[in-house]
């Protein structure tokens, strides 16, 4: 092998810092997933919490796009009732305290939605 | 074999029908909107005008049409050349400077309300990149925010200047956001969407409400309309006709 040393150096060097998130955080804590505030009222969300969970950005965007742009501003549940589609009007009259709801996976997850860039957080907090 | 095959697909076929039917019924009977906004109650039209009852307007008037409008979309005030107006009172001249000179018999009152013309052939939708201003089939021009990526296309566009810019972050020039309606941010342009939230609840656009029947609002396509009738009994203008951008907002002389 010509140059057999540069090359399993070379290697070495590669594998070392292709794995570094890995070795870098062996024996810090593991990911925890974080304590949502629970609506005091309304029992059930407009999807099982599973795909709310999964699937919220989604919903998020189609209901932009139906109430905008094709005047539809009820959604209907598979859960049987009928909804206003509006994040500060509807998720937003449960959910009522952005910070130790939204925010919380958000930060932990380090993504940041720009939902709040425009609409305004409704006061009710807690 | 042959009849056992039209048996069967006979067969499917009121299935697949059951099963179309059924959902539907079922969500009927255990339909419930949250809060008070029922389904139905929005108001439809073919096409959305309005008229401006030009003598019946005055300044009073005219400062309560542009404080609810701008309260309710969380229109910032500037007190500079950023100016952002959705609604606005602007001397005759301004606004038809074709059809206003110095010998006419009779002088229309000094200012009016001036606002989004909601034209049947707009201009702004037709330069927009990315489909961010968009006519609805009942005639409104509507904005979604969302997409606007600012250049000021529409701007250039608008021969009434019924567009605003946000050179600045507007909610730093906002006293009071109302929660129900989202402000914009720096980069986004805006303008009169005809009250189009309030229309899908039920409810007249907030200017006509405090205009005191100075305002009036309805379908264009209706004859027994307000707008209608007014338009039939008086004698009506609109902004620079010979543009041939079909203007839906008449002035009543």
């Amino acid at each position: 092998m010509y140059d057999g040393g540069k090359i399993i150096v070379g290697l070495a060097v590669f594998v070392v810092l292709f794995t570094f998130p890995f070795w870098f955080n062996i024996g810090s804590a593991a990911y925890k997933e974080p304590e949502l505030q629970k609506p005091k009222q309304g029992k059930e969300c407009v999807l099982p919490t599973q795909e709310m969970r999964a699937e919220h950005m989604q919903l998020l965007n189609d209901w932009r796009d139906q109430v905008v742009r094709n005047k539809e501003q009820y959604y209907h549940s598979p859960n049987g009732k009928v909804y206003w589609k509006s994040l500060t009007m509807t998720c937003m009259k449960c959910h009522t305290d952005k910070e130790k709801f939204c925010d919380k996976c958000h930060n932990s997850l380090d993504v940041s939605p720009y939902c709040w860039d425009c609409h305004v957080v409704p006061e009710g907090g807690e | 074999m042959s009849a056992s095959r039209r048996k069967f697909l006979k067969l499917a076929g009121l299935t697949a029908l059951g099963w179309s039917v059924c959902p539907s019924i079922l969500r009927a009977s255990t339909s419930e909107v949250i809060g008070d906004r029922a389904e139905g109650k929005a108001l439809h039209a073919k096409r959305w005008a309005m008229a401006v009852d030009t003598h019946a307007l005055n300044e009073k008037i005219m400062q309560k049409c542009v404080n609810i409008c701008h309260k309710i979309h969380n229109v910032p005030e500037f007190d500079s050349e950023e100016e952002i107006k959705w609604i606005w009172a602007a001397p005759f001249e301004h606004l038809f400077p074709g059809q206003m000179h110095s010998r006419l018999m009779e002088v229309p009152e000094e200012k009016t309300l001036s606002l989004c013309n909601h034209c049947n052939n707009p201009p702004c939708v037709r330069v927009c990149p990315t489909k961010a201003t968009f006519q609805r089939e009942d005639g409104i021009v509507m904005m979604d925010f969302h997409r606007c990526i600012g250049c000021r296309y529409c701007m250039a566009a608008c021969p009434y200047g019924s567009r605003s810019f946000n050179f600045s972050d507007p909610r730093k020039h906002l006293k009071e956001p109302t929660p129900d309606f989202p402000t914009r941010t720096k980069g986004v342009v805006e303008k009169c969407e005809f009250c189009a939230e309030r229309l899908t609840e039920g409810k007249q656009p907030a200017c006509v409400e405090v205009s005191e029947g100075a305002l009036l609002f309805g379908d264009l396509e209706d004859p027994h309309s307000d707008v209608s009738k007014a338009l039939e009994e008086r004698y009506s203008i609109r902004r620079k006709p010979e543009l041939g951008t079909e203007p839906c907002v008449y002035y009543l002389i």
